[in-house]
């Protein structure tokens, strides 16, 4: 080696986290004696380095000790690496001459034999400073900021979303699945606690949103793939043939007024009504245009019909539209796809399905919807009996270790609603049987006041079986809820006229598939994770990919809202800084060492290595490169080098992991 | 060193590759859950595990390892498309390369293991430290081990 490098080893506490079971003491003294040959000139340990007055160290050291490169033990890069590198730029040194170890996750967190992961620790920080050694100084990639964003999903988090960015300036690309934007929310009728007229304060952000000048609207259009990165994707989206000419239709309604055939609405009213063959979701659905659902349509089950297209007043209906596809640039990603309800009928002995008065939640809202299939009517599945007591189930599929573990955080709010709404519209007497009863955000406890002094029943008790089985007279023709009032510690049959089920929320069906294209990941539930659950809840780990609402988590309409503008905020603040800086993780070929094998360039997954014919040597475009390293591992020549994962740094953190081992193993022999 | 040999069990080393995107995550999330697991092995990360060269592995036991463990996102997962299934098939080529070195394939561990999978690269790692510890110590120029008859038999996924 020509220069010796100044190795400043930092070594945190990190509170009791740390140093609670490895002995950092031992471990700085260690480093500084044993790492010398290495370099190292300096070794401390501190009770918090990631804090001000531990940085301040780190940059102390750079300037009085002349230190050329650091080595922070502490937490996950993941967590700190940023704070780490900027505090080293602060003192004056390149940011990349600073390597983090993690102590903590992989060591202090997961090990309770303190003298092995004190061995560990030093294990790690000798990897860490035989791998600083080979660090290079480098400068984030600078890359111009595509200005639009794509909102996936128009539900409530989308709407927020899209609005936020389009009032801000920028171009906005909002892809809904279903015919009209809206989501769930547009299901609802009223909703929790001020049981505010959820059309009436949701439509009026739909039409904004259908009226934007900055928001493209495409419903009825899945996205199809994404390719690029931060700043740059380049989306697919399908925009699914309505069989209606958008720029002709004047969202009269004639067509689906003469359409001759009728279907059930498992979508939108959730099998409660029916709707055209030709239709709208709901009348204030936005865009207002119809769209053909080719499945039922007569004329493509017959070849025969064309009603609509006969009294179309402005020839807008064209059978022979095509799918199509549209490529568009965007620089940030928002996914808002929502959430799936639970399917209740997984849970057999509750009967839904089976049972004709058992609901679930979906269903109900339709049912009290004054806009739903019985205008608001809350009546029997016979549609005209009125009923007199009514059973509301919590947690269905929810904190239930044998559907979902989780609390689906609306159901306890939205089963007071119902409720309410229950005896205010039919005077009927309502049980609520609950496990526990969660209420906690503003306003929510008051409105579980409310409901007791209201007269509603509460019983406290995971419900066994719902049946039609009647035991007594006055059973007969009734449900009968059978539960364990946990509280009294009495079995109960309640017989009731109409069972609800609170079903809960489930990650889409297809989460996955759209987490792989978008290149993020699924908790084991199937929610997308963010980057971090507190600090930063609507970022991914895929820079440039955001996420909001219930697709993140179960959540209600305030957080999704909150969530919506919140990833809207942290993308205009990208925006208005133009571009975005990278990591400089890069593969380069050094071209006198090319043989122009070409065996890296069917290797690169994003076409990112070209081969010059006229030279006969691959060349890399670091535009296009992600950095994941592959072809410098396939290099047969060596000729391919990886910034910040270079060969040198691994095998010389491969020799600084088994640096402790080596006098052991020598003396074996 | 011969201090008390048979009293205290043999405790391997452990050289574990890992790739940014899952099984890093899967170890931070395992530490953030405080799930426990034996210390005995030192992680690497790498972008992905598409990265190992081979001569890493190769380098780890030349080093004084007694096992080297390689994870990265499960297949089709992969943060870069497709490239855990380039780690896959250099995983299969190494296993019979060691076997020709006179290491014993079991040396070599791959785990898939998502960033939410924290539990399942604790017990994996658990079960492999109990795998190698079994096998004994790496004494490379003394090992007695034998080429299995079918190792260059073993199925090369394309």
């Amino acid at each position: 080696m020509e220069k010796k490098e100044r190795i400043g080893v930092y070594i945190c506490h990190c509170g009791t986290n740390i140093a609670g079971v490895v002995n950092v003491g031992e471990v700085s003294a260690w480093s500084a004696e044993n790492l010398k040959d290495q370099g190292v000139v300096i070794a401390r340990d501190y009770k918090f380095m990631c804090s001000s007055l531990g940085q301040e160290l780190i940059q102390k050291d750079i300037k009085e000790q002349g230190l050329t490169r650091v080595v922070v033990a502490a937490c996950s890069p993941h967590l700190h690496e940023a704070t780490f590198r900027n505090a080293c730029k602060g003192g004056g040194l390149n940011p990349y001459l600073c390597e983090l170890v993690s102590i903590r996750e992989q060591d202090s967190w997961v090990h309770t034999d303190k003298a092995a992961a004190t061995e560990k620790a030093k294990a790690i920080i000798s990897g860490g400073v035989a791998r600083v050694i080979h660090h290079e100084p480098l400068e984030p990639l600078h890359v111009p900021i595509h200005p639009a964003t794509l909102v996936v999903g128009g539900g409530i988090a989308g709407i927020q979303a899209a609005l936020e960015l389009a009032d801000a300036g920028f171009p906005v690309y909002l892809v809904e699945r279903e015919p009209s934007i809206g989501g769930h929310m547009a299901q609802f009728d009223k909703t929790f606690p001020t049981l505010d007229c959820s059309a009436c304060i949701l439509t009026p952000k739909m039409v904004q949103v259908g009226s934007h000048p900055n928001i493209t609207l495409l419903t009825y259009s899945e996205v199809e793939k994404v390719d690029g990165y931060v700043g740059n994707f380049t989306v697919a989206i399908r925009k699914r043939a309505r069989s209606i000419i958008e720029k002709d239709c004047t969202g009269c309604g004639i067509c689906w007024e003469k359409c001759p055939w009728k279907v059930v609405d498992n979508v939108f009213e959730a099998g409660m009504g029916k709707r055209k063959a030709i239709y709208v979701p709901f009348p204030q659905a936005v865009p207002k245009y119809p769209v053909i659902d080719r499945v039922n349509c007569t004329y493509y089950i017959k070849g025969t019909c064309k009603a609509c297209e006969k009294f179309c007043p402005t020839n807008a209906i064209d059978f022979t539209q095509e799918d199509e596809i549209l490529n568009v640039q965007v620089g940030n990603i928002i996914l808002a796809t929502g959430y799936d309800l639970f399917d209740a009928h997984r849970i057999t002995q509750y009967g839904f399905g089976r049972l004709a008065n058992v609901y679930t939640n979906l269903e109900f809202e339709r049912l009290s919807n004054a806009a739903g299939p019985t205008g608001g009517n809350i009546v029997l599945r016979d549609g005209k009996t009125t009923p007199k007591v009514v059973g509301i189930v919590h947690c269905v599929g929810s904190r239930d270790k044998n559907y979902n573990e989780y609390c689906s955080a609306i159901c306890c709010m939205q089963s007071l609603k119902f409720a309410h709404l229950v005896q205010e519209r039919t005077g009927a007497e309502v049980y609520n049987f609950y496990i526990d009863i969660r209420t906690p955000a503003k306003g929510y406890e008051e409105f579980y006041h409310r409901l007791l002094d209201e007269g509603t029943h509460f019983i406290r008790g995971k419900v066994a079986e719902i049946s039609d089985a009647a035991r007594l007279p006055a059973e007969e023709g009734k449900l009968i809820i059978q539960v364990e009032d946990t509280l009294t510690g009495n079995q109960l049959r309640v017989p009731v006229d109409m069972a609800i089920l609170s079903a809960g929320l489930e990650p889409r069906r297809d989460a996955k598939e759209v987490a792989k294209k978008f290149g993020i990941s699924c908790s084991a539930d199937g929610w997308l994770i963010e980057r971090h659950p507190k600090l930063d809840p609507v970022a991914t780990v895929t820079e440039g990919i955001y996420i909001a609402g219930c697709v993140q988590g179960p959540k209600d309409i305030p957080a999704s809202v909150v969530q919506g503008a919140a990833a809207a905020a942290r993308i205009l603040g990208k925006i208005q800084q133009k571009e975005v800086a990278l990591e400089p993780v890069r593969a380069s070929i050094n071209a006198d060492q090319c043989s122009g094998c070409r065996i890296c360039n069917n290797l690169c997954p994003f076409n990112a290595i070209l081969f010059h014919e006229d030279k006969m040597v691959s060349e890399v475009n670091p535009a296009l490169c992600q950095g994941c390293g592959t072809c410098v591992a396939a290099c047969p020549a060596g000729a391919i080098s990886g910034t910040v994962f270079s060969n040198e740094q691994i095998l010389s953190q491969i020799e600084g992991l088994l640096f402790l081992n080596i006098p052991k193993k020598e003396a074996v022999a | 060193m011969s201090d008390t040999p048979e009293t205290k069990p043999f405790e391997p080393i452990i050289i574990g590759f890992t790739c940014n995107w899952c099984s890093y995550r899967a170890a931070d999330m395992a530490g953030t859950a405080r799930m426990k697991y034996a210390p005995n092995v030192r992680l690497i990360r790498l972008m992905c595990s598409g990265r190992l060269d081979p001569t890493f592995v190769f380098k780890a036991f030349a080093g004084g390892a007694d096992a080297v463990l390689v994870s990265g996102c499960h297949p089709g997962d992969c943060h870069y498309i497709n490239q855990n299934y380039k780690a896959m098939r250099r995983f299969q080529l190494m296993k019979r390369v060691l076997a020709q070195l006179g290491i014993e394939p079991d040396r070599l561990k791959l785990l898939w293991a998502s960033a939410a999978e924290g539990a399942i690269f604790a017990r994996e790692i658990n079960s492999f430290v109990e795998q190698v510890r079994a096998l004994g110590p790496l004494n490379w120029n003394k090992t007695s081990f034998t080429i299995p008859a079918d190792a260059d038999k073993e199925e090369v996924p394309a």
